[in-house]
């Protein structure tokens, strides 16, 4: 099986005008086929700036990025990720038909597939009601939905987002992070996620890369033992066993262990 | 495969009443610009009037220097009978036509070239914003001749352009003289669009910009689908500018070439006239100012059309 991404011995130097930023130092990380990994550390370890490597929005130092067995340019030219960002990133004069249909659009997708494939996706995020509407008559979950909807459209087998739940409130989020279980489980695709919240790391990811900053390195890899098969439920959320992997995610980020975990709660 | 969740947060319910009172409201607020509008007018009439009616004969002088006007109906001409002379023959000739009627006839002519004009101006400033977003050196290269270009006077250039046209044949085809009217009016009306535009196919967000570039698409895409669509909002008021300049621009450059046919002529010829008819000369003004109207309401009109690509800009 081909992995999804490899990345080998990566730096990333920023030149500022106050000098130079270390984003990144010798980072080293393999996510395989289908692999949900969260990428979780305080601001500034360069969680980001690694997924921008991987999409090619930024290009290493130093070390190589590999997507499916290609060059991250090769990768991002062939449309072999779909990718969402913490704003959803809506085009505003679109309907959010026309929004998960840009991708599509771009790529010269006929106008009678194109239509099939929006209905789908439309479905598939719950937002059928609301091919016809704009952005603005929507909520932000609604509206990161729809981002989702435009990352899965070319059926891609790896999908980057950067805290896309982020700005969301935290019942939204939670409902958010059971759909994105979902999806993913539905279309296999291997998955990229940045974030800076423990459960939400731990309840979606297959492993937990943790970093820390000055300069950006993974310090531990956290596999959660959460299978792919488990719902991602709430009953999920109130388990011990989830409990307990929040702990060492937390232990881990912080370089200590914390007292007791009943305490923690959530 | 399993449906979503219902969204209790989601906005639906509230959607169509408030799209619905909002629809009301626009129409409040339509029928209100128009009879502030026509409040504005009356008000305007009013001062004219007012002034004509309290203020001294000789104006008002401060020292050597007059203020405010004479009140005389040769200065100050009432306004019913700029309006009544409009429909009173323009010479004493037996055959002549109606005043409104002559200055309507021009008015339109003069809207003609103006919108030669513009289209003209309109398009060479969107190209020039295009060359210049792409081509981050023609910004530099460019940018600063383009502001320099609007410091030259237009009675300094509009006779070389017209003598300069006259010596244009081509096959057969002479350079008719309303042409050199257009091009200087394209040349006034150019500047807002090409500025106006360049900002606003360099307004979109970063995050747009980057997942068009995630998609791989080209620059003409890009172009396309997101640099001209974000542009509206900025281009809307400088096609608003690019008109009214090309109005003044048209009635200027008949004015300094010579042009016969438009409102620039009657604005000269029944000025002079003023001593005799006072009245008179304020026909082409009221023509002037139809025609600029014209424009905004255009302008207006196109703006309407486009509204879904101004979504987020306050209404």
């Amino acid at each position: 099986m081909q992995d999804a991404v490899r990345i080998e011995g990566v730096s990333k130097t920023f030149v500022t005008r106050s000098g130079q930023v270390h984003a990144l130092a010798d980072v080293s990380l393999t996510v395989g086929e289908g692999e949900f990994v969260s990428l979780i550390g305080p601001s500034g370890c360069g969680k980001s700036t690694l997924m921008r490597l991987v999409a090619d929005l930024e290009q290493p130092t130093a070390g190589t990025v590999e997507v499916f067995g290609k060059t991250a340019r090769k990768a991002r030219v062939d449309q072999d990720y779909g990718i969402a960002f913490q704003q959803a990133g809506l085009l505003p004069w679109r309907t959010v038909a026309a929004n998960i249909a840009l991708p599509l659009e771009i790529h010269g997708v006929g106008r009678r597939e194109r239509r099939s494939r929006v209905a789908e996706l439309a479905e598939m995020v719950g937002l059928s009601d609301f091919a016809d509407h704009h952005p603005d008559q929507l909520s932000g979950g609604m509206q990161q939905r729809v981002a989702i909807a435009r990352a899965l459209a070319e059926r891609p087998r790896l999908l980057l987002m950067d805290e896309p739940f982020g700005a969301l409130d935290e019942m939204t989020r939670e409902r958010m992070q059971s759909e994105l279980a979902r999806i993913t489980a539905e279309t296999g695709a291997a998955v990229v996620f940045v974030t800076h919240s423990i459960p939400e790391a731990v309840f979606l990811s297959d492993r937990v890369v943790v970093m820390s900053p000055r300069p950006g390195r993974i310090t531990s890899v956290i596999t959660t033992g959460i299978g792919r098969d488990t719902a991602r439920d709430e009953a999920l959320r109130e388990s011990p066993a989830f409990f307990e992997k929040v702990t060492e995610v937390r232990a881990a980020l912080h370089g200590a262990p914390v007292r007791s975990p009943a305490l923690e709660g959530r | 495969m399993t449906t979503a969740l219902a969204d209790p947060t989601s906005p639906v319910p509230e959607t169509a009443p408030v799209a619905r009172s909002g629809h009301r409201r626009t129409w409040v607020a339509r029928l209100r610009a128009a009879v502030l509008g026509l409040l504005g007018l009356v008000g305007v009439a009013g001062l004219w009037e007012g002034y004509k009616a309290v203020g001294p004969e000789e104006g008002v002088l401060v020292g050597e220097n007059r203020v405010l006007p004479r009140t005389t109906d040769l200065a100050m001409p009432h306004v019913w009978d700029m309006v009544q002379r409009l429909f009173e023959p323009v010479t004493s000739l037996g055959d002549a036509e109606p005043l409104w009627r002559v200055v309507l006839d021009a008015s339109v002519v003069s809207l003609g070239i103006a919108t030669v004009g513009w289209l003209v101006g309109t398009s060479v400033g969107l190209l020039l914003a295009v060359l210049m977003q792409r081509v981050r050196i023609a910004e530099w290269g460019l940018l600063p001749w383009i502001v320099l270009s609007q410091t030259v006077p237009l009675i300094a250039f509009a006779p070389v352009v017209r003598s300069w046209g006259s010596r244009i044949e081509i096959a057969g085809w002479e350079w008719p003289s309303w042409l050199s009217v257009a091009v200087i009016a394209s040349y006034l009306a150019f500047f807002p669009v090409a500025v106006g535009a360049l900002k606003g196919l360099q307004s979109p967000d970063r995050i747009h910009t980057e997942l068009l570039r995630t998609y791989a698409a080209s620059a003409t895409d890009t172009l396309r689908k997101v640099r001209i669509p974000a542009a509206v909002p900025y281009l809307l008021p400088a096609l608003r500018l690019g008109a009214a300049s090309a109005v003044i621009g048209t009635v200027v450059a008949e004015v300094s070439t010579g042009y016969l046919d438009g409102v620039g002529r009657l604005l000269v010829s029944y000025a002079g006239q003023a001593s005799g008819d006072p009245a008179k000369a304020w026909a082409p003004i009221f023509g002037a100012i139809g025609l600029g109207l014209v424009a905004a309401g255009f302008v207006a009109l196109l703006g309407a059309l486009m509204r879904n690509y101004r979504r987020g800009e306050a209404v």
